[in-house]
Formats: C-alpha cells, sequence, structure tokens
C-alpha cells in the first residue's frame, strides 16, 4: 500500500512539528504555508520557554503542559534555546498575597521553584526592581522563535515532508459526500494556482483556523487574541523576569541575544492579517516593564510589534481562556471527513499538540504507529535549506 | 511615537516566475516612526495580496526581513521610514543582492545557511565566549547591559544570518566563490588555533585574503557582529598560525 498523504496548512510551530510528527510516523507530508516560515503568530512570538509557573495557579493543566513540554524542548531544541531559567519577583502587598498560592500551585504542577532572597536575587540581577520583597527561581528559557520553527521544519524534511512555501490555499476540494479530499492552492510566487489532493487535510493555521474552517463549511470556535511586545536594545538581564502575581500586562522581560523583550497585552480583533501597534501599549509596556526593571523607563528602544494568540472557546474574559490547545475532528464536529484542525496552545507545548494531531490522523486513518519526537534532537535548523532546491522546496 | 502623517510613496521591485522584472508603485499614509516592514505589511494586507516578502520576528532577532532600501540594505524591522524618506518622497525597496531572488522582495538564503552550518558557527553558545564588548552606540543600539560574566548562563549569538554583509560586499558581486562576510565572521568568532579544517578555509585564496577592506559589511551590519573588523583579525589568526607552523609548534601552539 502506498504512503497516505497529508495536506497541512501553516507552517507556524504547529504545523512544522506536526510535519515533523507525521512524516516520522509514515506518512507522506505535503505543507502548504502562505507566507515564509513562522510568518504567521509563530515568528513574533514573545519567546518564552515557559516552565508553567505563569499558569500554577490560574490554569494549571496549561501550568503542566508547559513544564513537561518545556523539558523537552530544552533536550530536542537546545541549538536554540538560551536556558538560563527564570526569576518571579514581588514588588507589592498584593504580589506578596499570591505567595502561598503560587508556591503550592508550582508544587500540585510539579514546577521544581527555589526561594530566593532579595538580596541574593539583586546579585544575580541587579538591574531588577531594587524594592524586591521575595523572590523565586523557575525553570523558564528564552528561544528564537525562527530558528525553532526551522529546526522542526527541517527534522520534517529530513523525514521526506515537502514544504510549499508563498502557497495559499483558497479553497478546500471535496469528494461526491462533501469529505474533504484535497485543496486548491494559489503559488503567490508565480501566480499560478494548483491542486492538490491528499488523505486527510490537518489545518494548523493558529489565529486563522476559524478562516480556514469556514472554507471547507466547518466552524472552529478561536478567538483572535493579540499582544504587543517591545524590544529594548540592551540585555538587562540573564534570566527571564516574571511578576509574581496573576498573569497580567507587560509582566515578563525576557532577556535575547543582545536585548530584553517585554510584553503583553491582550485584546480582541476580528482582522488578524493586519493589526496595527497603538502608541498606548507600547507607552504602557515601558511603564510595566520599568516596574521590573526601571531602566527600561529611559532604554532605546529596538522594535516594537504585535502577534495575535489562537485562543479557543468563546468565554468573555481573553486571559481567563484556557491557553491549551484542541484537536478538532470535523467528522465529529461539522459531520465532514477528511478534514482535521489543531489550533489554540503555546510555542512551548507545540510538540505536544502535534503528537494530539497525528495521534487523531492515525486514528481516522486506520494507522498504527507511535509517536516518536519525545527523544532524538531535531536536526540543525540551517538544514531546512538545502542544496539545489531553493528555499520554496 | 507622534501622530505626524506623512505620505510616502514606495517603488517595489517585483518578479513573479519567469516574468521580467518592474516596480510597482504604491502611495501610502505613514507615521514616519513606523519601520519600512510595517508599510509593507500594509502593502501586502490593503493593496496587493500577490506581494511576497520574508520576515518573521520585527524585532531583529531572526533576521528574515533583509531588503535594500534606496540601494542600502537594511533589516526592515527596524528601519523607521523617519530615516529613509521624507513626507511626499519616495522609497525604492529591493530584495537584496548576491541571493538568487525567489519571487520579489524574498531571496534563497540557502547558500548562507549551507556555509554557516558547514564552518558550525553554534546559535547560542555561553556568554562567556560571546561576551558582550563596549561598542560605540550606533543606528540606536546602545552597548551591551550590565552583563557580569555567569560561565553558566548562555546567548543567542550576534550573527542573525540575515545576510545584509553579503549584500553590500563589492567583492561577493564580483567573485562567486569568496566566503563572505558572515563566514569568515563566523570562523573568527571560533577561532583557528587547533582547528585546522576552519583555518584552512579562512586562509586561502577565497578566505580572508579576498577581502578588500571595504567595510561595507560593518556599515550594514544590523547586529554589531563587525565582520570587518573579524576578517582583519582573522587576517593575523591565519599569519600567527603559518608562523607558528614555520617553526614546528603545530595546530595547537
Ligand atoms: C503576543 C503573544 C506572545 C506569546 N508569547 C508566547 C511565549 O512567550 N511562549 C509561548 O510558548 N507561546 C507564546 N505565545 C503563543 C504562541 O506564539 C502561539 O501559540 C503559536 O505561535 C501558535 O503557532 P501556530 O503554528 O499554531 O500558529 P501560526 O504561527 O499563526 O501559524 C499559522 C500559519 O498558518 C498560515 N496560514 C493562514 N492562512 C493560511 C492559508 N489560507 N493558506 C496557507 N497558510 C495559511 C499563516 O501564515 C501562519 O504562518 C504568544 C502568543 C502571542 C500572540
Ligand atoms: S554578520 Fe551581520 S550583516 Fe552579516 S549576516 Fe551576520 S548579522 Fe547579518
Amino acid at each position: 500500500m502506498s504512503k497516505p498523504h497529508a495536506i497541512l496548512i501553516g507552517a507556524g510551530f504547529t504545523g512544522c512539528a506536526t510535519a515533523y510528527d507525521l512524516a516520522l510516523r509514515g506518512f507522506d507530508v505535503t505543507v502548504l504555508e502562505r507566507g515564509d516560515l513562522a510568518a504567521g503568530t509563530s515568528g513574533r512570538t514573545h519567546g518564552l520557554l515557559h516552565s508553567g509557573a505563569r499558569y500554577c495557579v490560574t490554569d494549571q493543566e496549561s501550568a503542566v503542559e508547559c513544564i513537561d513540554e518545556s523539558r523537552i524542548l530544552a533536550r530536542i531544541a537546545a541549538q536554540c534555546i538560551e536556558f538560563n531559567g527564570g526569576l518571579f519577583i514581588a514588588l507589592d502587598d498584593s504580589d506578596l498575597a499570591f505567595v502561598d498560592r503560587f508556591v503550592e500551585g508550582a508544587q500540585t504542577c510539579h514546577i521544581p521553584i527555589e526561594q530566593i532572597s532579595p538580596r541574593k536575587a539583586l546579585e544575580m540581577e541587579p538591574a531588577i526592581n531594587p524594592g524586591v520583597l521575595d523572590a523565586y527561581w523557575v525553570p523558564d528559557g528564552t528561544f528564537d522563535p525562527l530558528r525553532l520553527a526551522l529546526a522542526f521544519a527541517a527534522s520534517a524534511k529530513a523525514s521526506g515532508a515537502v514544504f510549499k512555501l508563498y502557497c495559499q490555499v483558497e479553497a478546500m476540494l471535496a469528494d461526491g459526500q462533501g469529505n474533504l479530499n484535497g485543496v486548491r492552492y494559489w503559488d503567490r510566487t508565480t501566480g499560478q494556482h494548483h491542486e492538490l489532493r491528499g488523505d486527510i487535510v490537518v489545518s494548523a493555521t493558529g489565529a486563522w483556523a476559524g478562516e480556514l474552517a469556514e472554507l471547507a463549511g466547518a466552524h472552529v470556535p478561536v478567538r483572535p487574541t493579540p499582544g504587543v511586545m517591545v524590544a529594548f536594545a540592551s540585555r538587562f538581564v540573564e534570566r527571564a523576569i516574571n511578576r509574581l502575581n496573576k498573569p497580567g500586562d507587560g509582566d515578563i522581560v525576557l532577556p535575547q541575544r543582545r536585548m530584553v523583550v517585554v510584553g503583553t497585552t491582550s485584546f480582541e480583533a476580528e482582522d488578524v492579517d493586519y493589526i496595527p501597534v497603538s502608541e498606548e501599549q507600547v507607552a504602557e509596556m515601558v511603564k510595566r516593564g520599568a516596574d521590573l526593571i526601571p531602566a527600561l523607563a529611559t532604554a532605546p528602544q529596538r522594535g516594537a510589534y504585535m502577534a495575535s494568540r489562537p485562543l479557543v472557546g468563546s468565554g468573555t474574559q481573553a486571559r481567563s481562556i484556557a491557553r491549551t490547545f484542541k484537536c478538532f475532528d470535523h467528522k465529529e464536529s461539522d459531520g465532514i471527513d477528511g478534514f482535521v484542525t489543531i489550533t489554540g496552545g503555546k510555542a512551548t507545548t507545540c510538540r505536544a499538540m502535534a503528537e494530539a494531531t497525528a495521534d487523531m490522523v492515525c486514528r481516522k486513518l486506520g494507522v498504527s504507529a507511535a509517536c516518536q519526537t519525545r527523544e532524538r534532537p531535531l536536526r540543525s535548523y540551517r538544514e531546512f535549506y538545502r542544496a539545489g532546491e531553493g528555499a520554496r522546496a | 511615537m507622534t501622530a505626524e502623517v506623512w505620505t510616502v510613496t514606495f517603488r517595489v521591485f517585483r518578479r513573479k516566475g519567469a516574468e521580467a522584472p518592474h516596480y510597482d508603485f504604491f502611495r501610502l499614509e505613514v507615521s514616519p516612526d513606523e519601520y519600512v516592514l510595517d508599510a509593507i505589511e500594509r502593502i501586502w494586507a490593503f493593496h496587493d495580496r500577490s506581494l511576497v516578502y520574508r520576515y518573521a520576528c520585527h524585532h531583529a532577532t531572526c533576521g528574515a526581513c533583509g531588503m535594500r532600501v534606496n540601494s542600502v540594505e537594511k533589516l526592515t524591522c527596524i528601519t523607521t521610514i523617519r530615516s529613509v524618506a521624507r513626507d511626499g518622497g519616495e522609497v525604492t525597496v529591493e530584495p537584496l543582492r548576491n541571493f538568487p531572488v525567489i519571487s520579489d522582495l524574498t531571496v534563497d538564503m540557502g547558500d548562507l545557511y549551507r556555509s554557516m552550518e558547514a564552518v558550525h558557527y553554534p546559535a547560542v553558545s555561553p556568554v562567556a565566549a560571546a561576551p558582550l564588548p563596549t561598542i560605540p552606540a550606533k543606528d540606536g543600539i546602545s552597548p551591551g547591559g550590565p552583563l557580569r560574566e555567569e560561565p553558566d548562563a548562555h546567548r543567542l549569538n550576534d550573527c542573525i544570518e540575515c545576510g545584509l554583509c553579503v549584500s553590500a560586499c563589492p567583492i561577493a558581486t564580483t567573485t562567486a566563490g569568496y566566503l563572505g562576510p558572515a563566514v569568515l565572521a563566523a570562523i573568527q568568532f571560533q577561532g583557528i588555533s587547533g582547528k585546522p579544517a576552519l583555518a584552512g578555509l579562512a586562509d586561502c585564496e577565497d578566505g580572508v585574503w579576498r577581502c578588500h577592506s571595504a567595510y561595507e559589511c560593518t556599515a550594514v551590519c544590523p547586529s554589531l557582529v563587525d565582520p570587518g573588523w573579524r576578517i582583519m583579525d582573522l587576517r593575523k589568526q591565519a599569519i600567527g598560525r603559518r608562523f607558528r607552523r614555520l617553526f614546528g609548534r603545530g595546530e595547537t601552539a
């Protein structure tokens, strides 16, 4: 029997990791991405390899996913991760009142944390607010977004996956029974339109998952929830600095290369194709960031940018929606076979999202093959660009 | 940022498949403090969905959005419109030189990535091996922060493989075999002492000796790698190594 062919839409973290997982399980995989690799939310993510500590009180399911997956990524994707840990710092009474729940939550979610005296914290990170009242070390890290996506994609390619960049899916193709068996796409580098047939269509389009589902006449309750980030031109800290409280705006400062990046906010958007960065949001980030690292109030900026979370659900408070992911089998939700959507989640959990999606695809197609992505290190991200095939292959 | 609004015409290089290249013009209302990439993104979002361009992080950590803006290599995500245009003026945006064009503003970076891999340039290093030297502030980039040397801490290295230096290099334009500034800088970063393969690549005609010290690379590098200085340093390393070999002290001396 010939290999089953999976058509994957979207080459963010989720699409690249799913291509890798399916290719290892013996699928022929074609990835269609309308931009370049990581052109959606993934490229512009804040870049925190989450230990889960941020969610250990408010969203323990996410927290457990994060600690488990961050350990795996630190092992398989060390090539593009600064794994220096992080500090949660308490700066006022409200923060101090949160400490007990934080410590208990971390324990429940098996996240190893360690209390650090304010004096020691300032020794470790002299640039943080000298008014620090309490501090905890957590196993956070920073990743390079493009290179993390490239590493998964390079590994997928090494197992035979084909990436077609700048190819935008514009229609879903169905058989006589209304089940999907392919897509039509527009190759933006040539202007030509093509049809591609496959045994299963997997949409890994993040904040765009609702739009793609509509093309098939299906529904995905994804809420695009953008946030702003501001990068500064000096590396003030070695570790991720988090406010020790419930997740809020501008409460994380991450070191990255020679920079630090402050993030983020959370609001709702209709059109995710272009979300302007507002002056007010940038000013707010500088102000909140300066609570954690006072020098940010006057430090030169390196850039300000926006990305849109794919939050799943229909609650009212964006920050309170679970950050866990969801796989949709559209046969069950919409009566359309041959079509699966994976959305939600975080960069940190992209491998687990891929595993769950590949499990679902295997179940649907009656393929029995186990996930193999937990242990082996990813290929060098640079292997995505192989000799003689150009960046599009 | 300000509430200032400028009208700027973007003259954009276009090429699809085997068609002959041409330029398209897009008149946009912009804030002068927006970045060139924001304008390109709006051209795609609201004027022409066929525009092909590459980007990812939007804060100078990924190196994907290098282009020629008014004939100068820029990382468009951190280049303000104010720095390259004036109200009522025109800005030309073209793909990088010395790389094959895939379409419009996107080039194939494969050669650079493969060469960086061949010289084993690490993406992440211990900060002890990649300290933040005090280099005079340039282009709004201040010297490194108050970083202490923590041997256990790691950081992502400076070179973001953006290819701006390769595009700006007058030698890379005329000599296909030249290793080029980014790759030579990557060799210098690691040092050639005790590394005969790297030494062989650097100390040859298409290595350090091909460079004409134009320093265009250093002028355009958005990440303070200073490839021009590194190539000169690598020449010293190469000469030192030759001397040591002459006096029989071998590779590791
Ligand atoms: C502000 C912000 C900060 C964040 N910070 C962190 C963090 O610090 N740590 C962390 O772990 N996570 C973080 N996240 C979450 C994380 O970035 C996302 O969950 C993740 O990037 C989603 O990846 P994805 O592959 O599912 O979606 P995307 O990366 O959005 O990928 C979807 C892809 O589909 C493509 N596409 C869309 N339509 C089509 C079409 N018609 N045809 C073909 N392709 C199409 C898009 O171009 C895109 O590339 C953050 C998110 C935001 C918004
Ligand atoms: S040396 Fe500088 S200009 Fe050249 S590729 Fe590296 S970061 Fe870009």
